[in-house]
C-alpha cells in the first residue's frame, strides 16, 4: 500500500517536470543572438555533404559550404559572372593564349601557418590530375605545364587556347591547397579563407569560424552554424522559431507565403545555374525523328507547368543558357506551346499512341514537374508510364549510366554545362551532333568574341534540334532575417558566400 | 534456470548468425553501385572502377562477408566508403542520441499507459473509463510522425514554448537538451503509450476476474490496494512481453520521428547512408539495431523468469 502511494508520487513529480520544462522553454538564446562583442549566425541547407574532400567525393554540398569560404581560388566569378581576381592579383595571356602568367597575392597564408606560395598553386594544380577521382579533374587535362617563376609568380602554359580553362579554375577544381595540409581533407579540410573549419557535427550541422588571419577584409560574422534539414517543413520551421537565420535554399516555394507576409523575414529571388531538363534519350529510335522532338516540346505548356509545379517561381529559358552566362539568349520562342502543331508532329512521325518511359529521379521537383509533362504529352495524343528511381543511387545507374530510359527530368546545376550535357555521344543525353561539336570547339579555342558568338549558335542550334525540353530555370529563393546583408542575388557560383553577410 | 540461460543465449547466437548472412545479403543485391555514387554524374567507366578496387567490392562475396563479420567480432566496423571515417564511432555517437530518444519514449509510454491501462480495466464499464478508451483508440491510429508535426505546429510554430527542432547533447546544455527532446519524446511515447494502455487494460481485466483477487477483496482490501499486492505481477508478464516488443518498434519508429525533429540518430545516419550507397556503413548500423532488437528479447525473456516463479520451477 504504501509503494504503491510512492508510485503515484513520482507520477506525478515526473508529469509536473515534464508540464515544467515545456513552460520554461523559449527562453533559452537562439544561435543567431548577439554575446557581447562576438556575432554568431546560422544557415539553413538541404544537402549535407557525405565528406569534406571534393577532391574525391562529387555532390554540390561540399564546395557549397567550403569553397570560397574555407578555401580559394585564383581567380573567381562576380555576381555578374565576370571572372575577378581573388588569390591572383592579375594575370596575364600571351598572344597564343596558350600561357597564362599569374601574379598572387604576397600576404595570404593557410590555417595550418603556412605561407601561400606559388609551389603551393604548382602543387595544387598539379594533384588534380594525380590526386583528383572526380570527373571534374577532366578540366585539367588541358594543362599541359605549370611552374612557379617566384613565389608569387605562376605561369601555367595550355596544350591548347582554351576559355573554359580559366573559368572552371574559378570552380572547386581551381582550390589552393597547402602541400602539408591535405593529410585529412574528408575531415579537416585546410585553406586561405576567410573562414577556417571548426567543426562537424556529423549529421547536424557544420561550424565555421573567422580566420582571423586573413589577408583580405575580414568576415563581419565571428561563427557560421550551416544547419542540414532533409525535410523542406523542418527547415521552414527552424527559421520561424528562430534556430536559424537564413533558408539558403527554398525546396518548397508554394510555402513561401508564410513568410512574404511577414515583415520580420526578407525573401531573395534570383537565377541559378540549374537547368531543369526533360531529357530525350536520343538513341531510342523513336527520338531519331526530329518531329517527336519538337512535338513533344510543342505539347508543353511551360508557363502553366512552372505554375503547378514551381509556384510559378523560375524563369522560362528554352535552351541550356542561363541569363548569367554571356551569351544567353531568350529562345523560348523555338518551339512554343501550340497543342494542334504538336499533336500533328507526333501523328507524322509515327509516335502518337506510342509509350514513352519518363523516369524521374526522386527529387520532389521532378516529381511533380513529373505528373505534369504526363498529362500535357497524354493531350498531345502519346502515352506516358511514370517510374520513380530513387536518387541518387538508383537514377545514376539506370538513366545516367545505363541510359535505359526515354525520357527523364533532372536540373543540370553545374555552370556552363552545355558541352557536358550535349556535346559527347557517352553521356545519358546520347545526342550526337557534329556541328554542335564544332561550335563548341570553335568557343573553346577562340578569342573572347568567338566564343560568345560561338556558344550564341550552339544553344539556338541546341534548341532548333530539340535535343531536350528545357522545362525552366530554377530558381535562387532564399529566406532570411530581415536586417540581414550581403545575401546573393543569384546563385551561379558553386559556393554560399559567407564573406559578405553582414547585420544592418 | 541455467538450462533456460544456456538455452536462450544458443537462440540468441544462431539469431544473430543467421541475421548477420541475412544483412550481408540484402546489401549484397541492393540495385546501385557505391562507387558510381560517390564520384558523382560525369564519371567514366575506368574511374568507377577503380574506386570499386579500392573499396575491395571486386573480391569475392564471401572473404568480404568473413573479413566484416570478423571485424564486427573484434570491434572494428570498418571505414565508410563516402566519408572516410571510422564507422564504429559514428554509430557509437549516432546510438547515444537514438537511446536517448527510445528511453525517454518509453518512459513517456508507462506513464501513460500503467495509470491509464489500469484506470480502464477498473471501470471498464463506466462512462469514464470508455471515454479513456476512445481516447486511446485514437492515439493507436495516430502515426509518429504526425504527432511530431502537431506537436511542432502547436508548441513551437504557434505558442513559440518549445524549439521546432534540433538535438543539443546533454552535457553541453543540459536544459536545451531537455527542450528538445519534450517534443521527440511526446510523439515516440504518445503513440506507444496508446497501443500499451489497451493491453496493460486487458491484463489488469484478465486478473481482475482472478479468484485470488476476489479473496484479497474478501480479506478486507479496497480495490486498487489489492490488485496492487496481488495482481501487479501477473498483470505485468503480458504487458513486458509487449513493451519488448515495442522497444524494437520504438527504435524503428525513431528513423521518421528523427527526420521529423532533425535529430542526428542513428535512424537518420541510416537513411543517408542508404542514399549514397555508404553499403558497410548501411550494413553496420543494420546490424547494430538488429543486435539491440535480439538482446532486448533475451532480456524479456530472462525478465519473465524474474517475474514468475512458475517458469522457474518448469525449466528443472
Amino acid at each position: 500500500m504504501k509503494s504503491f502511494r510512492i508510485r503515484a508520487v513520482a507520477f506525478v513529480a515526473s508529469a509536473a517536470l515534464l508540464a515544467l520544462t515545456a513552460c520554461s522553454a523559449g527562453s533559452g538564446t537562439s544561435p543567431g543572438s548577439t554575446t557581447g562583442a562576438s556575432q554568431s549566425l546560422a544557415i539553413g541547407l538541404v544537402a549535407e555533404p557525405a565528406s569534406l574532400d571534393f577532391t574525391t567525393t562529387d555532390g554540390a554540398a561540399i564546395p557549397q559550404a567550403l569553397l570560397g569560404n574555407v578555401y580559394e581560388t585564383l581567380v573567381k566569378l562576380d555576381e555578374s559572372g565576370k571572372i575577378v581576381p581573388s588569390l591572383a592579383k592579375s594575370w596575364t595571356t600571351s598572344p597564343d593564349r596558350k600561357t597564362y602568367t599569374f601574379d598572387l597575392v604576397d600576404n595570404a597564408k593557410f590555417t595550418n601557418d603556412k605561407p601561400f606560395t606559388a609551389a603551393d598553386a604548382v602543387f595544387s594544380i598539379n594533384r588534380v590530375k594525380t590526386a583528383w577521382t572526380t570527373q571534374l579533374k577532366a578540366a585539367m587535362d588541358v594543362v599541359q605545364n605549370v611552374k612557379a617563376l617566384s613565389a608569387t609568380q605562376l605561369q601555367v602554359t595550355l596544350s591548347r587556347p582554351s576559355n573554359d580553362w580559366l573559368f572552371r579554375m574559378t570552380t572547386r577544381i581551381g582550390a589552393m591547397f597547402s602541400e602539408t595540409g591535405v593529410s585529412a581533407l574528408a575531415t579537416a579540410p585546410i585553406g586561405t579563407g576567410p573562414f577556417k573549419f571548426s567543426k562537424w557535427n556529423r549529421g547536424d550541422s557544420i561550424v565555421l569560424q573567422r580566420n582571423d588571419g586573413y589577408w583580405g577584409s575580414k568576415p563581419y560574422f565571428n561563427e557560421i552554424t550551416l544547419k542540414y534539414f532533409k525535410d523542406p517543413t523542418a527547415l521552414n520551421n527552424a527559421l520561424l522559431t528562430g534556430t536559424i537565420n537564413v533558408i539558403g535554399t527554398v525546396q518548397a516555394p508554394e510555402a513561401l507565403s508564410q513568410f512574404t507576409s511577414n515583415d520580420k523575414y526578407q525573401v531573395i529571388e534570383g537565377t541559378t545555374n540549374g537547368e531543369v531538363l526533360l531529357s530525350f534519350n536520343n538513341s531510342e529510335p523513336i527520338f531519331k525523328d526530329i518531329r517527336t522532338r519538337q512535338g513533344i516540346r510543342q505539347a508543353i505548356d511551360h508557363k502553366a507547368l512552372l505554375d503547378t509545379c514551381f509556384a510559378g517561381r523560375g524563369k522560362l529559358i528554352g535552351s541550356m543558357v542561363p541569363p548569367t552566362d554571356p551569351w544567353y539568349e531568350d529562345l523560348t520562342s523555338i518551339d512554343p506551346y501550340d497543342l494542334a502543331k504538336a499533336k500533328s508532329l507526333l501523328q507524322a512521325s509515327g509516335a502518337a499512341g506510342k509509350t514513352l518511359r519518363l523516369r524521374l529521379p526522386t527529387l520532389p521537383y521532378a516529381i511533380s514537374c513529373g505528373q505534369v509533362v504526363k498529362s500535357q504529352l497524354e493531350q498531345a495524343g502519346l502515352k506516358v508510364q511514370i517510374d520513380q528511381l530513387e536518387f541518387p543511387a538508383a537514377w545514376l545507374t539506370t538513366v545516367l549510366k545505363n541510359a535505359d530510359y526515354d525520357m527523364s527530368i533532372i536540373a543540370h546545376v553545374e555552370p556552363r554545362d552545355l558541352g557536358t550535357v550535349f556535346g559527347s555521344t557517352k553521356y545519358y543525353t546520347k545526342y550526337d551532333d557534329p556541328t554542335l561539336r564544332q561550335l563548341l570547339a570553335a568557343a573553346d579555342t577562340g578569342n573572347e568574341a568567338a566564343q560568345i558568338d560561338n556558344m550564341k549558335k550552339a544553344a539556338r542550334r541546341l534548341s532548333e534540334q530539340a535535343a531536350a525540353d528545357w522545362l525552366f530555370l530554377l530558381p535562387n529563393l532564399i529566406v532570411a532575417d530581415k536586417n540581414l546583408t550581403g545575401l546573393p542575388q543569384n546563385a551561379i557560383t558553386e559556393n554560399f558566400d559567407l564573406s559578405r553577410l553582414a547585420r544592418s | 534456470m541455467v538450462l533456460r540461460l544456456i538455452e536462450r543465449t544458443a537462440v540468441l547466437l544462431a539469431s544473430l548468425a543467421v541475421s548477420s548472412v541475412l544483412v550481408f545479403a540484402f546489401m549484397a543485391i541492393l540495385p546501385g553501385d557505391p562507387a558510381r555514387v560517390a564520384l558523382g554524374v560525369n564519371a567514366s567507366d575506368e574511374a568507377v572502377a577503380e574506386l570499386r578496387r579500392q573499396f575491395g567490392l571486386d573480391r569475392p562475396l564471401t572473404t568480404q562477408y568473413f573479413e566484416w563479420l570478423g571485424g564486427l567480432v573484434r570491434g572494428d566496423f570498418g571505414t565508410s566508403y563516402v566519408s572516410k571515417a571510422a564507422i564504429g564511432p559514428q554509430i557509437f555517437d549516432r546510438f547515444q542520441v537514438t537511446l536517448w530518444l527510445v528511453v525517454a519514449g518509453m518512459v513517456v509510454a508507462l506513464v501513460v499507459a500503467a495509470p491509464a491501462g489500469t484506470v480502464m480495466a477498473a471501470r471498464h464499464r463506466k462512462v469514464s473509463g470508455l471515454a479513456l478508451s476512445a481516447v486511446s483508440q485514437l492515439g493507436v491510429a495516430v502515426p509518429a510522425f504526425l504527432a511530431g508535426i502537431l506537436l511542432i505546429m502547436v508548441f513551437a510554430v504557434k505558442l513559440g514554448w518549445l524549439p521546432a527542432n534540433g538535438w543539443t547533447p546533454p552535457a553541453q546544455d543540459p536544459a536545451m537538451f531537455l527542450k528538445q527532446l519534450v517534443m521527440p519524446a511526446l510523439s515516440l511515447g504518445l503513440v506507444q503509450g496508446a497501443v500499451l494502455t489497451r493491453y496493460v487494460r486487458s491484463a489488469v481485466l484478465e486478473v481482475l476476474r482472478e479468484d485470488y483477487l476476489r479473496t484479497a477483496r474478501a480479506k478486507g482490501l479496497r480495490p486498487f490496494p489489492a490488485l496492487w499486492r496481488h495482481g501487479v505481477r501477473n498483470a505485468a508478464v503480458p504487458v513486458v512481453t509487449v513493451l519488448g516488443l515495442q522497444l524494437a518498434t520504438l527504435l524503428i519508429g525513431a528513423v521518421v520521428v528523427e527526420r521529423v525533429f532533425v535529430i542526428p540518430g542513428l535512424g537518420s545516419l541510416l537513411l543517408d547512408g542508404v542514399s549514397n550507397r555508404d553499403l558497410l556503413l548501411v550494413q553496420d548500423v543494420v546490424m547494430v539495431l538488429v543486435i539491440a532488437v535480439l538482446l532486448v528479447n533475451f532480456l524479456v525473456d530472462l525478465l519473465y523468469v524474474a517475474l514468475d516463479p512458475r517458469l522457474r520451477v518448469g525449466s528443472r
